[in-house]
């Protein structure tokens, strides 16, 4: 009792730590990182280590300058690059999110109708890959997709082809790459929604007149929404600013921004105008990152 | 106990009526299991048909079979004079009141209304206008706006009555319609079940394990036990005279004495049991073997309490008071005889100020020649 009298004195508490941690958290890995990351981009590049001036600088004795530079912004605007690579990218996601969608609905409908014993089995299935590293993953698919890889000899001998398709670093081999990753993000949510769903409200609707396919347009898909749209943000949110991915399987001509990013940083050791890329990637990102979160919230609220 | 409904006629006695509903030799095997077995029922028009029975002995599975939801593994069914066998439960003119009621939670109380209609595509103005007067009802009119989650459990229940109805089908299924209801307002609810179907004159099928419930609503009760039909009649008929043991025992509650046929004669019986330690004389014939096992059942409300002792020996046994349960309309009290036998006896509190029996005390029970059902197994 005396010990907890002593530290209340201070104002700290059980219930107060757990609910300062997580603040701790994201103040010391995110809010610290991105501000930064933001003060980069306000500032003027230089050949120099680290590759950039500082924003403020002692002028004279007793004055303190602050030079903001919106130049990197700007620059942004002025090179089509960047705001093609940043389409790009929300074209890519886009589509890659549809592709997830479209496989992934089936097969959380599947999981969640099945028995409770193969449901488990299922899910692990799913949860599997994770095991090994994304990179191994996306590795393994360069022999897959090969000229002289499994897809391509697997149809050379069963005669469907006689020259090797071209498939790797292309728009295709990328697509395959980012939904085969993200697919298992947009399985889960849309599993969690399913598993929750009351099947008596198809016999329902059978009941009153709906074949089996309308009971599912009518019922299931207006009551697994949530579900859809959380594995959708949960797709789309990183697909577009995935790197590796379109690195190792797009080929050069895979202009995303992620890519855009890394080559500021690196190649051209651009640190500013890579940081202003990034702060703008954010700011197109905060929306859809609202969104999923007021989905959550409804969902955890019971529609 | 009332009997209602709207069939008043008993068409079930009139070898040629026709009947609505018939199921035909109908049996649903799970694998190994049958979950109905061999059953043959005929339902009538305007009836409300009771399947009653404990959980598991299939009553739910035949009303899903009424329902197009199970394929019977053998026999047929015919609605209005149609096989219905084979046909999906969209294409069925019946209709459906699910159990946990199966509102769409994403839809208002309109919509699932409407919904069915909508389904049929019935012409707009009318949807409306049948909606609107279904709501009015079930006295949901001001509700209709409202989502499911918004409505307590009556209301769900007559939102679901309501969107079952609302198709005018020619067979309504209730799977224990008002199971989810508190005491009071199921009374309730029951009463306003039968004046609504004696205004729609639709027939209905109700799965219920309330032998209460079967009571108040049915025009006749069938008694399920392990996938069959073991009888089916009026709720008097099945109450006092249940033809089986099983009936007798899950009808309301009974006392059963196993005994032998001492004396069978056309007019009367004389049961020797060994449980009552004496004997039973039933003013009516039976038909069974000489000396064979029989039982005779007795409801507690017909076995008269005295301490005076009264005369004859036949249908007399003494016995000291065991327990007593006082529900305030009636008490019951059970009562030990010599055998070790115990006799349910209630008796109704018609005075305020009676001499009251009390806990040990040595009794007599009896009750009328004409009290006790004889049944065979």
């Amino acid at each position: 009792m005396k010990r907890t009298s002593y530290w209340r004195r201070f104002g700290i508490t059980g219930r107060g730590l757990v609910v300062v941690l997580p603040y701790v958290w994201l103040l010391l890995f995110f809010v610290v990182p991105f501000v930064i990351v933001l003060k980069i981009s306000f500032s003027d590049i230089d050949l120099a280590i680290p590759p950039y001036k500082p924003l403020l600088e002692w002028v004279g004795e007793n004055s303190l300058a602050i030079k903001v530079n919106f130049n990197n912004y700007a620059f942004l605007f002025t090179d089509s690059l960047y705001l093609n690579a940043l389409l790009n990218s929300i074209k890519v996601a886009f589509i890659s999110t549809l592709f997830c969608l479209a496989i992934g609905y089936p097969m959380a409908y599947g999981i969640a109708r099945s028995k409770p014993s193969t449901r488990n089995v299922l899910l692990l299935l799913v949860i599997l890959p994770f095991w090994t590293s994304l990179l191994l993953r996306v590795y393994a698919w360069i022999g897959l997709l090969k000229a002289n890889g499994v897809i391509n000899n697997v149809l050379i001998w069963l005669g469907v082809i006689h020259e090797p398709l071209s498939l790797l670093y292309t728009p295709f081999a990328m697509y395959v790459g980012i939904v085969y990753s993200y697919l298992p993000f947009m399985i889960l949510p849309l599993y969690a929604n399913l598993e929750k769903m009351d099947w008596q409200l198809l016999e329902a609707a059978e009941d009153l007149g709906c074949r089996p396919w309308q009971a599912f347009y009518k019922i299931t898909v207006p009551l697994s929404r949530n579900g859809m749209l959380a594995g959708s943000m949960l797709v789309f949110i990183p697909a577009v600013g995935e790197f590796v991915i379109p690195a190792l399987l797009g080929g050069p001509n895979a202009l995303m921004i992620g890519r855009v990013l890394w080559d500021e940083f690196f190649s051209n050791r651009a640190w500013p105008v890579a940081s202003a890329v990034a702060i703008l990637l954010l700011i197109i990102l905060v929306p859809f990152m609202m969104w999923y979160q007021s989905v959550q919230a409804r969902e955890s609220a019971g529609r | 106990m009332t009997t209602a409904g709207a069939v008043k006629a008993a068409p079930w006695r009139d070898p040629s009526a026709r009947p609505y509903v018939e199921v035909e030799r109908v049996t649903k095997s799970f694998g190994d299991f049958k979950a109905v077995d061999d059953v043959s029922l005929k339902i009538y028009k305007g009836e409300i048909f009771c399947l009653l029975g404990a959980s598991g002995c299939g009553k739910t599975t035949l009303l899903r079979i009424l329902g197009g939801f199970e394929t019977p593994s053998s026999g047929r069914i015919f609605i209005d004079g149609e096989d219905m066998t084979g046909v999906p439960p969209y294409e069925r003119p019946v209709n459906m009141m699910f159990q946990s009621y199966a509102l769409f939670p994403h839809m208002t109380v309109e919509q699932n209304v409407a919904f069915g209609l909508k389904q049929d595509r019935v012409p707009k103005g009318e949807i409306a206008e049948r909606v609107a007067t279904m709501l009015d009802l079930v006295k949901l009119g001001s509700f209709a706006r409202r989502k499911p989650h918004q409505l307590s459990g009556g209301q769900k229940q007559r939102v679901a009555l309501a969107r079952s109805l609302v198709k005018r089908p020619k067979l309504l299924l209730l799977d224990e319609p008002l199971g989810a209801l508190d005491k009071k307002l199921r009374e309730h609810t029951q009463f306003e079940l039968i004046s609504l179907q004696d205004q729609l004159g639709v027939t209905f099928v109700v799965v219920t394990h309330d032998q209460e419930e079967a009571m108040t609503l049915a025009s006749r009760i069938g008694v399920m036990n392990q996938g069959e039909i073991v009888q089916a009649g009026t709720p008097s008929e099945i109450y006092e005279f249940p033809s089986s043991k099983f009936v007798a025992d899950f009808v309301g509650s009974v006392n059963i004495f196993e005994g032998k046929l001492l004396e069978d004669e056309p007019e009367y019986v004389r049961i020797a049991s060994e449980e009552l330690g004496g004997t039973l004389y039933v003013s009516h014939g039976i038909s069974a073997a000489p000396e064979a096992t029989v039982w005779a059942a007795v409801r507690p409300e017909k076995v008269f309490m005295s301490t005076a002792q009264p005369e004859g020996t036949d249908n007399v046994v003494r016995g000291a008071v065991q327990d007593i349960a006082y529900l305030g309309d009636l008490s019951i009290y059970l009562v030990k005889l010599p055998t070790g036998k115990v006799v349910r006896v209630t008796q109704p509190n018609t005075s305020r100020h009676a001499e009251a029996i009390t806990w040990d005390q040595q009794v007599y029970l009896t009750w009328d020649s004409t009290s006790p059902v004889v049944v065979t197994r």
